[in-house]
């Protein structure tokens, strides 16, 4: 059997009067990528706070094994008075790793995500997408066992947005990091996970669960398949009756 | 380089030589000869003020006495000033019970202050430097403590997730993006840090001479010619430290800051 990386149970979360998440259950496996879908204000993110201990549950439980945790916000985050390579480093700085160790990771980091030509250069010098790719490296140079996405690409324009799908999932592919990825694009929670799991609007409950059936390395133009579509059409039909 | 430097002061030498115009206008075309001392002619007061030796050496000394003043003055206003805007930043009821007091320092009749201050403190250097500290502490504090609180919420859960410590969260996060923030504060300070200055001297009219006190003496003797020339010698100094202020800002945080960039 394989090892749940982290688990819900029966989690309810409220702020004040406001109830955000209603009987949660989630686990997820070592290994799986699972993607939590759900209209804005569904308290999907507030999964995340709680997953990464920002947070804790009104009711229930969440246990997790790993304390290797990357998170990737909405936005990049980046430090704009560090160049690319020292926003990289930042968390292994952080975390008193040796510097030499540090520079060596960020370097096979920085070619892995292609930054070779902007790592000596500032945020404000960036597109969108170069600065998400800044953000999902520094977090990679620790190597977490568990990923937490915050829709890191919903800022994105949707060409950018596609291409940075297909490189994360290549990266899934290489690393085989766990990952919970909360999205509101049911085509960008299709692409790349294993299962997918469906939110309601607020308050949060799931209320439909798919498996992905496609395997790893996966070619971008699945998406453009009529297997894709239809069970993207299912997702969207639950999505949009409880939204 | 050269070339867009030249461009670039076209406009305000036009905007110079029209008020140059118009200066000469009122003095020769609108003024009876015996009222002439009232605005006498540009040349007159340059002449006055920077080629009679004695006029000058008065105008440089006051130049350096008022230039120093204003300086250890805002010194003083940016420790101060970034120190309490740090504890502000640490915790909100540090925040709540200075905030009030830090308004007050702008609000405070400077005017009627400052003879309390030569009364307490004499009316030599240690008066002034406290009346420049209470003039340019304000736009320190509260553009530092914009920048100390600005960083995003994201950022912050970002070092909460690796556990940092208060210090690290300070000296890796918050002073780091207060940055850009502190130079505008101190590009204003650093304007109201001469104005407290002159405005210091012109009242205690003791102890050394600076700017102000020539301000006084010469308009005193109605010495027009002298009393503008001080004046703009003031205005200078004024311009000169606000651009010089707003290079180095361009110069340390340009290259990253969205604000600085241009």
């Amino acid at each position: 059997m394989t090892e749940k990386i982290i688990t819900f149970e029966n989690v309810s979360k409220s702020f004040g009067a406001i109830t955000a998440l209603e009987n949660v259950n989630i686990s997820v496996d070592q290994g799986e990528f699972l993607a939590l879908v759900g209209p804005s204000g569904c308290g999907k993110s507030t999964i995340l706070r709680i997953a990464s201990g920002l947070d804790y549950p009104s009711l229930g439980s969440m246990n997790t094994n790993t304390k290797k945790v990357g998170y990737v916000f909405q936005d990049s985050t980046l430090m704009p008075w560090r160049t690319v390579r020292k926003n990289i480093e930042f968390l292994a700085e952080l975390e008193k790793i040796d510097k030499k160790i540090i520079k060596k990771k960020a370097n096979a980091i920085i070619e892995l995500v292609g930054l070779q030509d902007f790592s000596e250069h500032y945020p404000i010098a960036l597109s969108g997408g170069m600065k998400m790719r800044a953000s999902l490296a520094r977090s990679l140079v620790l190597e977490p066992e568990l990923f937490l996405f915050d829709e890191p690409f919903g800022a994105l324009d949707l060409i950018t947005r596609g291409r940075l799908n297909v490189e994360l999932m290549q990266l899934y592919n290489y690393k085989k990091f766990t990952s919970l990825f909360v999205t509101h694009s049911v085509e960008e929670a299709l692409f790349l996970s294993s299962r997918v799991l469906v939110f309601s609007g607020r308050p949060g409950t799931i209320k439909g669960e798919f498996v992905v059936p496609f395997k790893y390395p996966r070619d971008s133009g699945i998406r453009y398949t009529s297997e894709f579509a239809e069970l993207s059409g299912e997702v969207g039909k639950i999505l949009e009756k409880f939204s | 380089m050269i070339v867009p430097i030249i461009k670039k002061s076209i406009p305000p030498l036009l905007v110079l030589f029209v008020v140059i115009g118009i200066h000469y206008f009122i003095t020769y075309g609108v003024l009876e000869p015996t009222r002439r001392f009232l605005l006498p002619p540009p040349h007159s007061i340059i002449y006055e003020g920077f080629f009679v030796p004695k006029h000058r050496d008065e105008i440089l000394k006051g130049l350096f006495l008022t230039t120093r003043v204003s300086f250890i003055g805002l010194g003083i206003a940016f420790i101060i000033g970034f120190t309490t805007a740090l504890l502000m930043s640490q915790a909100k009821w540090i925040e709540r019970s200075l905030y009030p007091w830090a308004v007050f320092t702008q609000t405070v009749p400077i005017l009627a202050l400052v003879p309390i201050i030569g009364f307490w403190f004499g009316f030599d250097m240690l008066a002034r430097i406290i009346v420049v500290v209470i003039i340019s502490i304000f736009p320190i504090i509260i553009n530092t403590l914009t920048g100390l609180n600005g960083a995003s919420k994201n950022l912050h859960d970002l070092l909460t997730l690796h556990d940092s410590s208060r210090w690290t969260r300070a000296t890796k996060l918050m002073i780091p993006y207060a940055l850009p923030d502190m130079f505008t504060g101190l590009r204003t300070s650093a304007g109201l840090a001469i104005i407290g200055s002159i405005v210091g001297d012109f009242f205690f009219g003791r102890g050394s001479p600076g700017l102000g006190m020539l301000l006084k003496v010469y308009s005193s003797r109605l010495r027009t010619e002298e009393l503008l020339s001080a004046t703009f010698v003031a205005c200078l100094l004024g311009v000169t430290v606000f651009w010089s202020f707003s290079y180095f800002g361009r110069r340390l945080v340009g290259h990253w800051s969205e604000a600085w960039s241009k």
